[in-house]
């Protein structure tokens, strides 16, 4: 009875890798840093959402171990996961990093360009006032 | 069977560790290198869960957690400093 518990902890380890080995292949084969971000992103995250209970199932089952610390591992990484990934691309569109040249569809451009306007427009009205 | 299912994991592990590495090289983009960065933290994270598994301890939890912290502070302060030119600014 154990044993079977270990193995499908083991499995849904193993299961865990598989996932974050796609992610590494979509890092290595998507065209630009956006889509790039999506494999990075969600699919690492699964993955290590999966190892991470694999590993809190098996210490529970086998050792007896109900481990807090684990847990709150695998909350701080659902949580940051995600934050860190929207900052990093927002970031790069702000820098100016190009989408691929086959993308469609830009909605943030227009609304960058009249955040910028505004923020000029603001900036000469202050040193208008100086 | 156990520990034959824990070192295939961490294989892979492996693997996907060194395709980020490849994307960490080579990419064209800061923010590119950004990510690889972000998912090689992430990913050791969980390879040393599994290297914990495999040995049987419980030393390694505390790593998990510092990893974790560390990697999403430092993609945070990478992501602002090329955005604004400075991890910190002063109002």
């Amino acid at each position: 009875m154990n044993e079977a518990l270990a193995i499908g902890s083991a499995v849904i380890v193993l299961f865990g890798s598989v996932l974050s080995l796609f992610s590494a292949f979509g890092l290595i084969r998507l065209p630009d840093v956006y889509l790039r971000s999506h494999a990075a992103t969600k699919s690492a995250t699964l993955g290590v959402l999966f190892i991470l209970t694999g590993a809190f199932l098996y210490y529970t089952f086998v050792h007896d171990v109900v481990s807090v610390k684990l847990l709150l591992g695998i909350v701080f990484v659902f949580l940051t996961g995600p934050v860190a990934g929207h900052l990093n691309a927002r970031a790069a569109y702000r820098t100016g990093v190009r989408l691929w040249e086959r993308s469609t569809r830009d909605d943030l451009k227009e609304a960058l360009q009249q955040e910028r306007a505004q923020a000029k427009k603001q900036a000469e009205i202050r040193d208008k006032l100086r | 069977m156990v520990d034959l299912l824990l070192q295939a994991s961490l294989v892979l592990l492996m693997l996907s560790i060194a395709g980020c590495m490849y994307r960490l090289l080579k990419g064209p983009s800061v923010s590119d290198r950004i990510a690889a960065l972000d998912t090689i933290g992430i990913l050791l994270l969980s390879m040393i869960a599994v290297f914990g598994m495999l040995q049987g301890t419980t030393v390694y939890f505390d790593i998990i957690l510092v990893i974790g912290i560390v990697s999403f502070i430092g993609t945070t302060a990478f992501a602002r400093y090329i955005e604004r030119g400075a991890v910190m600014e002063d109002e």
